[in-house]
């Protein structure tokens, strides 16, 4: 397992935004770009590799790895699909935006679609208190959702077939 | 016409690309610093203007400026945070989303003035879209020369670089935020020291929220005094207020600081009233962490004088009565919002942000958000009310960061100033089945009334 050689040479440039013998610094931003290049989620092995680049413990990843939410521990579908449910976004309907995913796909907040096309989860507040509801899909902010703006999402994922990621 | 410094140019095609934003008048606060200031001067500027940390403790940021170690040997580091994630508050992507130039030309003003070499902006990995906005402003900004060695032909050199988090609203809290771009979990250290002595990597740190280092822009523009004759009180200068909820208008609105809530919420300028001709319930003023007031303690305070969008005048009663300006993130609830769902969305938050340091609050949040989850759900008991007060005071006061007071702020007002409505979801649990339970017909307590079309006394 290893980066691309595109890759791999960005890893280099972000390690070198820190002062010497603070590697460990560029671990968030290499993270990311690990869970976009391999499937969307850092296994072991993955977590592994990123200690390897930046000389540190492979504790020193898993416990970072397990802190924050933008990590998957576990695979994903292809398109991972974010809704976010806290208080404004409630106000604005988020929930009946999660009802019409959970029957439009078929599975429950959690749970990815049979065919590995989907996962839905629910997040906490991403800043779209203003045009909520809203839902995150890679980097990708969709807002004032509608339910037929979320079919008019989805019919759009289906066909481009792509895996999203934050870095795309 | 209430002068606007930040958003101004906002709307001016291309404003986010460097030879639009400089013939607007943009990078002429480097020019003027880096050419014809020294970096105390700058300091005292800032100083002079009033400006108050805008990301939400509201504490003065010349103040704060002037704890960093000067004498210490290490590099100081400004360090500008853009982890916006207070539910309620959008007010900083939309800044760096719209105009970013500002963001990096307060970058660069305000690191000559505290003599940093290296500045990071670490911004939440959700708002991934932007590192590239930012990344790809920085690159112009270094190709025009006002960034990388010699800047302008003077001797200060400046390095900005963007770094993602990954999803922790802990990582605003300062000391986290550290934590974070040294690339370990987001826990807050204990203080002291402060960031100011010992912060990234140890060495003397400023962190700084976006609104705040782009305020430093106008302020050298125009002189700390001019900005300092803008606002009421202590509160001086503009504020941009993220507005949502039950509005009909929302979106980010920069206001001079002074401007009566009543016009913020009724006027067309702002938030154009409440939507579908509804009435006005209640609201968080300065994101979800700061009490919930009802509509008559919102409009005006105890005493009946007409409350402002200000520092003192929203805490004008302390937790009896007022509020917080907080981050500006202002949320609005109409007559048929639940007040005791919407609290619970907000504890979940909590419980989910929690570092888990500290166990009143790892252990708190997540009992209050279990126990409201059993009242919204219609199971809960009397006793329950009482519980939440209980736990929420166990929690505020006895953790190392304020994200334990920010969680039970909210919970102790919304039982403060909507009792009855918890009372209600305990005595008739058949009527709280339906998640939205009072959209058919508002809950109608004794005690307040909800305000319908407020007269708008501004404009009439």
């Amino acid at each position: 397992m290893q980066f691309s050689d595109k890759t791999f040479a960005l890893v280099q440039k972000i390690i070198k935004r820190y002062p010497e013998g603070k590697q460990k610094s560029a671990l968030l931003p290499v993270l990311h770009l690990a869970q976009a290049e391999f499937d969307g989620w850092l296994s072991p092995e993955v977590m592994d590799y990123v200690a390897g680049l930046l000389m540190i413990k492979p504790i020193e990843v898993y416990e970072v790895a397990s802190f924050y939410s933008m990590y998957n521990l576990n695979p994903v579908g292809k398109c991972l699909i974010e809704v976010c449910q806290t208080g404004p976004c409630w106000l604005r309907g988020s929930d009946d935006i999660v009802a019409h995913l959970e029957s439009r796909l078929k599975i429950k907040v959690g749970e990815t679609s049979p065919d590995g096309m989907f996962t839905l989860k629910t997040v906490e507040c991403l800043g779209s208190c203003g045009t909520a509801p809203m839902l995150q899909c890679g980097s990708q902010y969709h807002e004032n959702l509608t339910t037929d703006k979320v079919d008019a999402i989805l019919e759009d994922l289906s066909v481009k077939n792509e895996r999203t990621t934050y870095m795309k | 016409m209430p002068r606007k410094l930040l958003l101004e140019n906002i709307n001016v095609p291309g404003i986010e690309t460097f030879d639009t934003y400089r013939k607007h008048g943009g990078y002429a606060s480097v020019e003027k610093a880096l050419k014809t200031m020294t970096p105390d001067a700058v300091m005292e500027e800032v100083k002079t203007s009033g400006l108050r940390g805008r990301g939400g403790a509201g504490f003065p940021a010349g103040l704060k400026w002037s704890f960093l170690d000067r004498k210490s040997e290490k590099p100081r580091y400004l360090v500008c945070n853009a982890d916006e994630s207070e539910p309620g508050t959008f007010k900083d992507r939309y800044l760096m989303e719209k105009i970013p130039h500002l963001l990096i030309e307060g970058m660069i003003t305000s690191s000559y003035a505290l003599g940093a070499r290296t500045s990071y902006i670490y911004i939440r990995g959700e708002y991934m879209y932007i590192v590239r906005i930012l990344e790809r402003a920085i690159g112009e900004a270094y190709a025009a020369g006002f960034l990388g060695q010699n800047i302008l032909g003077t001797s200060y050199s400046l390095d900005v670089y963007v770094h993602p988090g990954a999803g922790a609203y802990i990582c605003g809290e300062e000391t986290a935020l550290l934590e974070s771009l040294e690339g370990k979990r987001g826990n807050p250290r204990l203080k002291p020291p402060f960031p100011a002595v010992a912060g990234l990597y140890a060495a003397p740190t400023v962190v700084n929220n976006v609104e705040t280092i782009t305020a430093v822009v106008p302020i050298i523009n125009f002189g700390g005094d001019e900005y300092a004759q803008i606002g009421v009180g202590k509160s001086h200068g503009t504020k941009l207020i993220s507005a949502s909820g039950h509005i009909n208008k929302p979106g980010v609105y920069e206001i001079e600081l002074g401007l009566p809530v009543e016009e913020f919420i009724y006027s067309d300028e702002y938030c154009g009233g409440i939507w579908k001709g509804r009435k006005l319930k209640a609201v968080v003023a300065g994101g979800s962490s700061v009490p919930i007031l009802p509509a008559h303690l919102i409009l005006k305070t105890a005493k009946g004088e007409p409350r402002l969008m200000t520092y003192e005048s929203l805490g004008e009663g302390g937790f009896v009565s007022g509020t917080m300006l907080g981050s500006g993130g202002f949320i609005v609830m109409d007559e048929t919002a639940c007040i005791v769902r919407n609290l619970w969305t907000f504890t979940r938050f909590y419980h989910h942000e929690s570092c888990g340091q500290c166990s009143p609050c790892r252990e708190g949040t997540g009992w209050m958000e279990k126990v409201l989850h059993r009242i919204e759900h219609g199971h809960g008991h009397m006793t329950d009310i009482d519980l939440l007060v209980d736990v929420a005071k166990k929690i505020e006061g006895n953790t190392i960061c304020p994200l334990g007071d920010a969680a039970a702020w909210p919970v102790a007002s919304a039982i403060r100033h909507f009792r009855e409505e918890f009372e209600y979801h305990v005595k008739y649990p058949e009527k709280v089945t339906d998640p939205k339970h009072f959209e058919k017909e508002p809950f109608r307590a004794e005690k307040f009334e909800a305000v319908n079309n407020y007269p708008l006394s501004v404009n009439s």
